[in-house]
């Protein structure tokens, strides 16, 4: 069943409201269980009213006095023995009406967020919180995202909101020395999430959530809060350069299409003018010395300013390959060093340089192409047989095949070249 | 005021041996250092010592014993430091302290309190 248009934009209000009242009430009654259930309970009563009467001219009002109302239930339910010093504070703050100034509202998202990415929970888990509760997606939309079953989110939600509660990690925002220490976990939350969400997968679609645009809205939002920190900016900058190109990556028949064959007057202008913007503002803070989401931003950069596949500065990608591997060596930065060496030199040198690196199916197949430029056509194929061997997305299996495919032929009618 | 315990996994030593002495003297240290927030504190014989005990069914069963200890790893359990601290942060900063931090590992468990 498809949700009716209408009801979307209220679920959609519903849930970014949500999350974003959230922190303030964690703040107020103490506790990260009983503030979920008080703003879920809210959110079914918004989605019962709304599509009937619309969205009030305050939502945030509207789901803050009821969030407080539901938690005052929740409570008065199930403390069997009040603790009357404290609960008195909570009910008195619990019962206003007035919603909280934007300065509260931004140091709980922060204490939120902090919490959510502190380095004593594992990075899976953060990712899993995070979606949670700064995103408020349901623990099935989260298995939807995360590849992973429903019963398995709700587990780690649990185990995670125990040790949260059990070994008292604090609800506070780092003090302005520990800052620069606690941000990678934060950064590095976003951008896995963004990760996640580029790798389509069979009834992912289903769940209807976006996995980079929520990793987006995060990283906007931490760049809000964090206006003169470094790497937030440079993880806004590296996402909206790369999903500035995402339009264009896949055709209409859901097929990848490679970087040399996009159609670039599809991509997103303004992101990409916001993300160099942004990557410049950053860089010109560090001094010119860059960490690696601000390589791998740059590197996005290159591609998104150049005019055409052709013009494309490969010498420059190769420099910032370079010192990308220099500071946070990955497989995946050496294969794209590969790549940006054998268009700035030729094949041979691409193919010269594989030889040092691990094989993966992404190394297959990168080794398959470049034997292809080389006209090496039967071992091409052989090449992109072995990248299929192994696992990938649907999309990409269905373009290593088709590019088999093609190898095939072109090594039995080489007349066909073009 | 919540309280840790911070478990001390390093090699399996005998903190008798002359040669722990002066590791030892690092551990004595880090017990004055923070003696106010120490609740209670040992440091443990080698495994070799240890004996694991089990009793056959239920309560009044056979009790079985076994020689050595109830996990055979790389990095023994020497040690335990229960101590007091405001939240998790402030207990990973006081366990940071330990020898054991850098020479094997300190694992730090809340403890339940009784309300």
């Amino acid at each position: 069943m498809t949700p009716h248009p209408a009801h979307d934009t209220v679920a959609e209000t519903v849930r970014i409201e949500g999350a974003r009242i959230l922190a303030t009430l964690i703040r107020t009654v103490g506790d990260v269980q009983l503030a979920e259930d008080a703003v879920q309970e809210a959110s079914l009563a918004a989605l019962g009213a709304w599509p009937v009467t619309g969205v009030p001219p305050q939502p945030r009002a509207w789901l803050t006095v009821t969030a407080r109302r539901k938690a005052i239930d929740i409570l008065r339910r199930e403390r069997a023995r009040p603790d009357k010093e404290r609960d008195g504070l909570m009910m008195m703050e619990l019962s206003g009406s007035e919603i909280p100034p934007d300065e509260v509202v931004h140091d709980d998202l922060l204490r939120l967020i902090f919490t959510c990415c502190h380095p004593a929970l594992s990075p899976a888990t953060r990712i899993v919180l995070a979606l949670r509760t700064l995103c408020g997606l349901t623990p099935a939309q989260i298995g939807g995202v995360l590849l992973t079953t429903e019963v398995a989110t709700t587990k780690r939600l649990t185990r995670a909101r125990q040790k949260i509660a059990a070994a008292h990690i604090p609800y506070r925002v780092p003090a302005e020395g520990e800052l620069a220490g606690r941000l990678p976990a934060v950064c590095g939350v976003i951008h896995s999430l963004y990760t996640a969400g580029h790798a389509p997968v069979d009834g992912q679609a289903a769940y209807d959530v976006d996995a980079c645009a929520e990793a987006i809205r995060l990283a906007e939002l931490l760049h809000e809060l964090l206006p003169e920190q470094t790497m937030p900016a440079s993880v806004l900058a590296l996402l909206l350069l790369t999903d500035a190109r995402r339009p264009s990556r896949v055709d209409d028949q859901g097929d990848v299409v490679t970087l040399d064959k996009q159609d670039r007057s599809h991509w997103d202008t303004p992101a990409i003018t916001r993300g160099i913007d942004l990557l410049n503002e950053s860089l010109l803070r560090t001094h010119g010395q860059a960490d690696a989401y601000q390589l791998q931003a740059a590197i996005a950069a290159e591609h998104a300013r150049a005019p055409s596949y052709a013009e494309t500065d490969w010498a420059e990608i190769l420099r910032l390959y370079d010192l990308l591997i220099s500071i946070a060596p990955s497989d995946a930065a050496a294969l794209g060093r590969v790549v940006a060496a054998a268009e700035a030199a030729d094949p041979a040198t691409g193919l010269a340089l594989l030889n040092d690196l691990p094989p993966s199916p992404r190394w297959h197949a990168v080794r398959a192409e470049l034997l292809a430029r080389e006209n090496r056509f039967a071992e091409a194929a052989q090449e992109m047989t072995e990248a299929l061997a192994g696992a990938s997305t649907q999309p990409e299996q269905h373009h290593r095949e088709r590019r088999r495919a093609r190898f095939l032929h072109l090594a039995t009618s080489p007349d066909d070249v073009a | 005021m919540p309280q840790y315990l911070a478990l001390t996994y390093t090699a399996d030593v005998d903190w008798w041996a002359p040669e722990q002495a002066d590791e030892l003297a690092e551990y004595r240290k880090f017990g004055v250092d923070h003696a106010d927030t120490i609740k209670a504190s040992a440091v443990l014989h080698p495994t070799s010592t240890a004996t694991v005990v089990r009793v056959e069914g239920a309560r009044g069963g056979e009790v079985i014993t076994t020689d050595g200890p109830y996990a055979e790893t790389k990095e023994a359990l020497t040690g335990y430091y229960l101590i007091e601290a405001d939240d998790l942060e402030a207990a990973v900063r006081i366990a940071a302290e330990l020898p054991a931090a850098w020479s094997g590992a300190v694992e730090v468990r809340p403890v339940i309190l009784a309300k």
